[in-house]
């Protein structure tokens, strides 16, 4: 469904990513994996429109997306959400669904009765006359989600949904990302929080520095010397090794 | 026509170190606390009527009434940021231009009130007087407003690097969370940055009036002139707004040569809209998101 | 326009017994006040739509609302145009206007303080054009010539003058409501709220912006117009000059930004307050706007939703459970 190929961009003197390349099957949840500052946003935001890459190019559904804007991009049906979750403050949580539902009806009434109808799909059902600021943390990341779904897109590009989550929230959320890909969406989701991969991604590529570094399942990955070496630091590997073999 | 130019640049160069001054204080309180401060024109014609009324009835010089003026304005600036904007604007800074705004709607309005919008001149004997500068003949006042522009800028700039205050409001523009936690008075310091950009405005209020006008409406005249003069220079570069002033001056004085009196401002706002569409950090500033 | 609570529709019952006692006055001098509010408050409905609903603060909309007047003035003066052609060229003149300036300045970014300097900008701009060339009046400004009728869209009767004004606002106040409940209010709204989530959403921002100033420039410009064919004189501080400006964001945001009766509401209060000021202190012009100034201090600190948002404090309905569409 999404094809990145030799992504690369810099700012300034730094390189921030290097040759990128990833594949996201449909129907599939694939992570996107690296310690702090690996440039995994930037991938992101080069992917979905919001940064123009340097070099690369970017496929969805057999269509070159390359350095087309963020809306269109979402009008074709990849949408991105953001790390840190801004709602619509003003608006009620349904009128800030309704505006992801605008995009493909056009009605106010049709709009507000969609964005109902995921609503309760996400179980918002009781929150929906509330306003938007009035939510907690887990709530906002459910109103990310539902605003996002409400565009009709097929495949979701989350960042770092799961952060300033607790546990019993993680899984809810899991649970929640599971029965939407079950519906016939597709994810790619930057993770920091192991419990979530381990439990959704169906493979993750792994970026350290700019570059991707490994691809394989989140067991496969948990074992590559270099993708420790990557998180825990020169020589990590080779540490673990001796530790376990003594 | 070429004789005329050489001319009309001095005479630019003399109005542009005026609208420097103007600036050198607008670019200070812009810098440090983010504040486009509207009320600014208000308060140098505020400055000016002071210099004025001090001149008619008490016979005080301009030039002679700098250390009445200047603190007294430095004062006034201190208690506006601490007393009004600071807590009415909570913080929004949609709200502290409108309430910049609104500060200089009271004193403009006031002043048209109380003085009534008759302009008036101070008739100063000497301000008149003739220099010759490389064959052109320029009015005494103009040539001390540029000798004293000129000097006050590095002046506030070694003020700004070696003294103690100039120490706290620098660190407070960079890092303000940090410089309370080095024990910085924020709020205070605010307040007397306010004050100096206050006081450069009562500085520049003596320069100009041996050879300006006045009358209410002189502050808003002054105070675009003064924004474009800041943006143009770079927002917080106090060697920007010189330049910056000294530029728009020029462009001001060649414009009214070419295109005819009236039309001699619209240089300066065109050069405005100009800068901020291209390149809103301004010549010298640095780059802002 | 759904109100919220009691005190909302007291306070727009207020409104309405105002407007329809000006009717009844003792003094025709009520009805020329009023007519004057009128007049100010499609301005400030122009504004919000712009600076309300999309978070975008002009200070110099009196470019829009001089754009219109002097467009339609040039056609009647300059080339005989018929007045109701002048009409409809000066709501245009105005709309291309406010995208022109809208073009430019979001195509270039700007946002909060630097949109409200160029649109300043932009108006000082023109006052000074208007008043330097003479195809536009110079500093004479231009001259209607006085033809009452309807053909002429002049007005012989004041009243007739003032309930064509009622009708406009009404009118204005219509096609603002139906804007907020449209895809494309949400859209604008959301673009205030959080531009780049509004972007990942697949809203063109740039457009949906430029737009906004399109309608903000048709409502100014129709304004413009307006006062162009009752007063039958314009020049460039009178139409260009920063009252208008100024006049154009107090109403809004003191009877509430981003609200349909905000805009008339506060303009209404305000004049009403600065004419109260008058009589207690006269031969004090500019007075009354530092009365406006006081006000948008308060407001600013103790009203952050404006008149609407207080009133709608006092007597809350209870929300209703089921789809509010």
């Amino acid at each position: 469904m999404l094809e990145v190929r030799n992504l690369s961009k810099r700012f300034g003197g730094l390189k921030a990513v290097t040759d990128a390349s990833l594949d996201v099957p449909e129907g599939s949840i694939v992570g996107l994996l690296g310690p702090n500052g690996a440039g995994k946003t930037t991938c992101f935001t080069m992917i979905a429109g919001f940064t123009k890459a340097d070099e690369g190019t970017v496929r969805f559904q057999g269509k070159d997306i390359t350095g087309l804007a963020p809306h269109s991009i979402c009008a074709l049906g990849m949408i991105r959400t953001f790390q840190i979750v801004q709602p619509f403050a003003g608006l009620t949580v349904q009128e800030n669904i309704a505006v992801g539902a605008y995009l493909h009806h056009h009605d106010r009434r049709e709009a507000m009765s969609v964005a109902r109808e995921v609503g309760k799909r996400l179980g918002m059902g009781a929150m929906l006359d509330r306003p938007a600021s009035s939510l907690t943390i887990a709530g906002r990341k459910r109103l990310e989600l539902a605003r996002a779904l409400a565009t009709g897109a097929k495949l979701l590009l989350l960042d770092e949904v799961m952060a300033g989550l607790i546990p019993s929230e993680i899984t809810e959320i899991v649970g929640i990302i599971r029965k939407i890909r079950d519906e016939g969406h597709t994810f790619l989701m930057i993770e920091h929080v192991m419990q979530a991969v381990m439990q959704l991604a169906e493979t993750a590529y792994v970026l350290n520095q700019g570059k991707m570094i490994a691809h394989g399942t989140p067991r496969e990955l948990v074992k590559d010397p270099s993708v420790v070496e990557a998180y825990l630091g020169h020589g990590a590997a080779a540490r673990l090794q001796e530790e376990n073999h003594a | 026509m070429s004789s005329l130019i050489f001319p009309a640049v001095l005479s630019g160069l003399m109005m542009g170190a005026v609208y420097a001054l103007v600036a050198l204080g607008l670019t200070l309180i812009y810098g440090v606390l983010h504040i486009i401060n509207f009320a600014h024109g208000s308060l140098l014609m505020l400055a000016l009527y002071s210099v004025y009324f001090l001149y008619t009835y008490f016979g005080v010089d301009p030039y002679l009434a700098i250390p009445i003026v200047l603190p007294a304005f430095f004062a006034l600036g201190y208690v506006l940021q601490r007393g009004l904007i600071a807590p009415m604007s909570s913080g929004s800074e949609q709200n502290v231009l409108l309430i910049t705004l609104a500060a200089s709607m009271i004193i403009d309005n006031l002043a048209l009130y109380f003085w009534t919008s008759n302009t008036r001149t101070a008739d100063i004997a000497y301000a008149y007087d003739t220099v010759e500068i490389l064959g052109a003949y320029l009015p005494l006042g103009r040539v001390i407003a540029f000798g004293a522009a000129l000097a006050v800028a590095p002046l506030l700039w070694c003020f700004m690097a070696y003294t103690r205050t100039g120490s706290a409001i620098r660190a407070v523009a960079i890092e303000k969370r940090g410089a309370e936690l080095v024990g910085i008075d924020v709020n205070h310091t605010y307040a007397v940055c306010f004050g100096i950009g206050t006081a450069c405005v009562a500085l520049a209020a003596c320069l100009l009036l041996p050879t300006f006008y006045i009358t209410p409406q002189v502050g808003y005249t002054f105070v675009l002139v003064a924004f474009t003069t800041v943006v143009l220079g770079g927002m917080g570069s106090l060697l920007g707004a010189l330049v910056a002033g000294l530029l728009l001056g020029v462009i001001e004085s060649l414009c009214g040569l070419f295109l005819g009196e009236s039309l001699g401002q619209i240089g300066i706002f065109l050069a405005f809209i100009l800068i901020l569409l291209f390149k809103p950090s301004g010549l010298l500033g640095r780059a802002r998101t | 326009m759904r109100p919220q609570s009691i005190g909302q529709i007291a306070l727009i019952a207020a409104a309405l017994a105002y407007l329809f006692g000006v009717y009844f006055a003792s003094s025709p001098v009520w009805m020329g006040f009023t007519i004057n509010a009128l007049i100010v408050a499609v301005v400030a409905l122009s504004w919000n739509i712009t600076g309300g609903f999309g978070g975008l603060s002009s200070f110099g909309h009196a470019a829009l609302y001089g754009t219109g007047a002097y467009a339609s003035a040039i056609l009647q003066v300059k080339y005989g145009v018929n007045a109701w052609v002048g009409f409809g060229a000066g709501i245009l003149a105005g709309a291309l206007m406010g995208v022109f300036i809208g073009a430019l300045a979001f195509r270039y970014g700007l946002r909060g303080s630097y949109f409200a300097l160029v649109t300043l900008a932009f108006a000082e701009v023109l006052r000074i054009c208007a008043s330097s060339f003479d195809f536009t009046g110079g500093g004479s400004g231009l001259q209607l010539t006085l033809a009452p009728g309807v053909a002429n869209l002049q007005f012989n009767d004041r009243t007739i003058a003032y309930t064509a004004l009622l009708v406009v606002v009404a009118v204005v106040m219509g096609l603002t409501a139906f804007i907020k409940y449209s895809r494309f209010g949400a859209y604008l709204i959301a673009v205030r709220e959080n531009e780049d989530a509004a972007r990942a959403l697949g809203i063109d921002t740039y457009k949906i912006k430029v737009q906004a100033m399109a309608i903000s420039g048709a409502f100014g410009g129709l304004a413009g117009v307006l006062y162009l064919q009752l007063w039958l004189f314009i020049d460039s501080n009178v139409v260009y000059g920063s009252a208008v400006s100024i006049e154009a964001l107090i109403g809004p945001i003191i009877g509430g930004a981003g609200t349909i009766w905000g805009p008339l509401l506060g303009t209404l209060g305000l004049h009403l307050l600065g004419e109260g000021a008058k009589h207690l202190l006269p031969n004090a012009p500019g007075l009354n706007f530092v009365l406006y100034a006081i006000v948008l201090i308060c407001a600013l600190r103790f009203l952050p939703n404006g008149l609407v948002g207080l009133a709608g404090k006092l007597g809350t309905f209870k929300k209703k459970e089921d789809d509010n569409a």
